[in-house]
């Protein structure tokens, strides 16, 4: 599993480095990042699926691998 | 003594006193059918909105009202979205709904950036803003935000019903943003009146608005030529020497943006730890399970701030069109309620219900797009730390007098007067 931010869409709410702060972290404007090339690491995945369902903005996507 | 040009006159009588813009009659009084003239500063919007909202969606869903010169309430999230994204056909130039339009040529600026702000300026001038609201940066006013709330709480003793609203949560946000813009802490109470001239006197003659208004920005000049002389590390010295396109910003957008970052952070902070508090302390089971369940508690937020979303915004249409089955006049408002696009049961599960442990929470709450709230991270902060220590401090706590709760009337809302028997 990945995890990948639209960057057109992020406004910088940071829900998913609030509720996933191992996959996603913020820019120095406060812009969601993903951490590392974005894989999901095992027992993570609830962990994504949170974020990517709690983005107001939808920019968060999931690929199953 | 130092010197800023920008400031050595009023750059308000620099400007002249020219009005521009369009007034428009004032219209008060009860409201006869919410669908063809509603109206969100009447006492039964105040008292509870979310049934006529719900009957609008139902058999209305983009509401119109011929006050305030002519306005739009969409309360569909779908369309509420829509409008938010959409800054092509929707300005910013002015966020408070009143019978006073300002002139389109104010924007892309707008009278407080970058709020007030339409592309390609709103971007420019919401960066200078971005660094100083992360997460990261508002963890470092946590500790005294945490300590201030124990000092209120520290003087309850005594007392058996506090008012929650006046004595604890008003002062939280106001203690933090006048921190952060370097104002001294005992000017508070002044902030609370700022914020009532300008949110809530919408329908005041606008001869006494303007008069309103402009105390605001009289203390605000006090403040910038008191960190001309003075500078230090706050929001206000930065503001003052930050760059925008090579130059020092003009003396509009320093005043602007503090009036903005001064009034936005205050009544709508207030308003989430006050509605929080007002549900925590009607429903037992929440409470006795936040207490249970401490952990629970940043979900429980995101729920409170769903169901009693404090803040509505307005917008203006730029050109008439048909738009999603109305007929939109040029500079009508749009009346965009985040609240109404909150709780629309098309987006949302159980949309009426309070459920502290929703887990997938997509609310609209900060606003959705180009203007998500700058103050979003230290708002969330400050609501948290604010019921940690309350549900830590505080028992069984519950509304002594359920009938005396009262509520602010207008775009921001929140309970005004809330007696809690704290023991």
């Amino acid at each position: 599993m990945k995890v990948r931010i639209d960057h057109e869409r992020c406004q910088g709410h940071g829900r998913c480095y609030d509720l996933a702060p191992r996959l996603f972290g913020d820019d120095e404007e406060g812009y969601g990042t993903v951490l590392g090339d974005g894989t999901v690491p095992p027992g993570q995945e609830r962990d994504a699926r949170l974020a990517e369902l709690n983005c107001p903005e939808r920019a968060i996507d999931v690929e199953e691998a | 003594m130092a010197t800023d040009d920008r400031f050595t006159e009023d750059f308000r009588e620099a400007r002249g006193e020219e009005v521009l813009g369009s007034i428009a009659e004032v219209v008060t009084g009860p409201v006869a059918d919410w669908a063809t003239d509603f109206s969100h500063v009447e006492p039964e919007w105040a008292a509870d909105p979310y049934p006529i909202q719900d009957d609008l969606r139902q058999r209305c869903p983009i509401a119109h009202t011929g006050r305030f010169g002519g306005a739009w309430l969409p309360t569909r999230y779908e369309d509420v979205a829509a409008i938010a994204y959409d800054t092509e056909r929707f300005s910013s130039r002015s966020i408070i709904l009143s019978n006073f339009r300002p002139p389109r040529e104010l924007a892309p600026i707008g009278g407080s950036p970058p709020i007030s702000s339409d592309p390609p300026f709103h971007h420019d001038a919401r960066k200078l803003l971005l660094p100083a609201f992360t997460k990261a940066a508002v963890q470092r006013q946590e500790p005294a935000t945490r300590a201030f709330c124990h000092s209120l709480i520290d003087g309850f003793a005594g007392q058996d019903v506090i008012d929650a609203a006046a004595d604890y949560a008003q002062h939280i946000p106001i203690r933090v943003i006048s921190n952060m813009l370097g104002f001294p802490p005992e000017d508070g109470p002044q902030f609370r009146v700022f914020v009532e001239d300008l949110l809530e006197g919408i329908n005041l003659p606008p001869d006494e608005r303007i008069q309103r208004v402009s105390r605001l920005f009289d203390y605000l000049l006090v403040q910038v030529h008191d960190h001309i002389d003075n500078p230090r590390d706050d929001l206000t010295t930065y503001l003052l020497n930050v760059e925008l396109y090579g130059h020092k910003l003009g003396p509009d957008h320093v005043v602007g943006t503090m009036a903005l970052l001064l009034i936005a952070g205050i009544d709508t902070t207030w308003s989430a730890i006050g509605s929080s508090l007002w549900h925590l302390a009607r429903t037992p089971a929440d409470r006795e399970r936040l207490a249970a369940e401490p952990a629970l508690l940043p979900t429980a937020i995101e729920e409170f701030l769903r169901a009693y979303a404090p803040v509505t915004m307005a917008r203006l249409v730029k050109e008439d069109m048909r738009w999603h089955g109305v007929d939109m006049k040029a500079d009508d408002w749009i009346l965009l309620s985040f609240p109404a696009a909150n709780r629309d049961p098309a987006q949302f599960d159980r949309a009426g219900e309070v459920v502290i442990d929703r887990a997938v929470n997509r609310h609209a709450a900060f606003g959705l797009g180009i203007h998500r709230c700058v103050g979003s991270h230290l708002a969330r902060m400050e609501l948290r730390v604010a019921l940690e220590v309350w549900l830590e401090r505080t028992g069984d706590f519950t509304l002594a007098d359920p009938a005396a709760v009262t509520w602010a009337a207008g775009q921001i809302r929140g309970p005004r007067s809330l007696p809690i028997r704290i023991r």
